[in-house]
């Protein structure tokens, strides 16, 4: 051990005489501490809200946009759907929302690997959220970087795409062991593809100790029962935590038409002046 | 390859040290020597990333030059059915005594910062990390 500082260096001689003064302060602080408080305001504002927000990540061109295009005209407008797409190079995927008369949000912030819950929150000021009962929130196209950022979202639903084949989950077990659900899309693939295997996923699933549900499905010629059922249980969830009896002082939910912020709060919010600005 | 400023390991170290700069305010130091911090492989962070983006997060800011130290914790699940405590791999948690798949993660998604180096004096100009 280092005699002049008490550091536990191999090579403490680089410490110069005129370093007596170093001292160690123990931290013990989480990385991710500024993100996870910003996803927690986020959180805050989607229960006060009382709507359903579900975080899709996958790979690129996995079938996000495709899936809640389909999502969009499945539900034939029984619920009150909006989205903030994270493609942040083009308007496309907003575009293709807006197509099928939903409202879209675009995070643009240029060549970002993942969404982080500071550029939500930013988003979700733009949207109408106690009108909404359902928010989608289409993640980069990347199965590493977004697992890393909690957004505030209530699940994590990871998109495979048959032709990237059933070893995902044990290659990026970051991201699937996180995920709520896990969407097996572009099923239709499926007959052929002589080597992927819907069962295989699912024991892949478990062998990372999730419960997590794994249900193929196909955008393109459907049908998409099975995940709309998952979707309804999740609204019926939500509806039952903004329904229940509000303990004393709670004053989100004494003043139902109070705004959680000052409409202008995403200005001068603590979360973003924190945020330094990229070099 | 992914470019050092397209990975999420460079917010994660603007956010280490951000941390540690506050640390050092708090303590009146001018200059951070070391930071110490530990990772577990299912963080999501990679090491060697979280080692390239540090001199270019650090630039200009009080943990310039300062070593950055970091320890892998190893992966733990908890087997309810065993009632004991193993090392596990990254992908498989499964319990290595009994298999069975419904275990708890203990370790090996942390991503701390466990403690800084201060030093009072901003006399001498730091040895470069990475010349
Ligand atoms: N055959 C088939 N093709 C699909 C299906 N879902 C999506 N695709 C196709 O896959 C391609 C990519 O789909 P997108 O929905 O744009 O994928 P994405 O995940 O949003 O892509 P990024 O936003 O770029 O990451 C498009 O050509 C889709 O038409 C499906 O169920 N079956
Ligand atoms: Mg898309
Ligand atoms: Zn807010
Ligand atoms: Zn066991």
């Amino acid at each position: 051990m280092c005699q002049t500082c008490g550091c536990a260096l191999p090579d403490h001689l680089q410490h110069a005489s005129s370093e007596h003064d170093v001292h160690t302060v123990a931290v013990l602080e989480g990385l991710k501490a500024h993100n996870d408080a910003a996803a927690g305001h986020n959180r805050a504002h989607f229960d006060r809200a009382g709507l359903l927000v579900v975080n899709l990540m996958s790979s690129p061109g996995a079938g996000k946009t495709r899936l809640l295009e389909a999502t969009i005209e499945a539900l034939g407008g029984r619920h009150r759907l909006a989205v903030i797409e994270g493609d942040l190079e083009t308007e496309n995927d907003a575009r293709r929302i807006r197509a099928k008369g939903v409202p879209a949000v675009q995070i643009t912030t240029g060549s970002a690997c993942h969404l982080d819950a500071t550029m939500v929150h930013r988003a979700l000021h733009a949207l109408p959220l106690e009108d909404l009962d359902i928010l989608f929130i289409e993640n980069v196209g990347n199965l590493v970087c977004p697992a890393s950022f909690d957004l505030g979202q209530h699940a994590s639903v990871t998109l495979l795409s048959t032709p990237e084949g059933d070893d995902k989950p044990l290659k990026y077990p970051v991201m699937f062991r996180q995920s709520d659900l896990v969407l097996i899309t572009k099923a239709d693939l499926l007959p052929v593809l002589d080597d992927f295997e819907v069962a295989a996923v699912e024991a892949h699933m478990r062998r990372l100790a999730s419960p997590a549900p794994v249900l193929a499905l196909s955008s393109r010629t459907g049908p998409l029962d099975a995940w709309l059922a998952w979707l309804e249980t999740g609204l019926a969830e939500r509806r039952r935590h903004v329904f229940r009896p509000a303990p004393d002082g709670e004053r989100l939910l004494t003043r139902p038409g109070a705004p959680y912020h000052a409409p202008d709060h995403a200005q001068d919010h603590p979360l973003d002046s924190s945020r330094s600005p990229a070099p | 390859m992914r470019e050092p400023r397209d990975v999420h390991e460079l917010s994660l170290c603007r956010s280490l040290i951000r941390q540690a700069a506050r640390v050092a305010a708090e303590h009146g130091a001018p200059r951070i020597r070391r930071l110490c911090v530990r990772i577990g492989p299912l963080s999501g962070v990679e090491v060697a990333l979280m080692r390239e983006a540090f001199p270019l997060a650090s630039r200009d800011t009080p943990a310039e030059g300062a070593r950055l130290e970091i320890a892998t914790a190893p992966v733990r699940v908890h087997c309810p059915r065993c009632a004991q405590e193993t090392e596990a791999r990254v992908n498989d948690l499964t319990c290595p005594r009994c298999g069975d798949w419904q275990t708890r993660l203990t370790g090996g998604d942390e991503l701390l910062l466990v403690s800084v180096d201060l030093a009072a004096s901003a006399i001498e100009s730091p040895t470069p990390s990475n010349p």
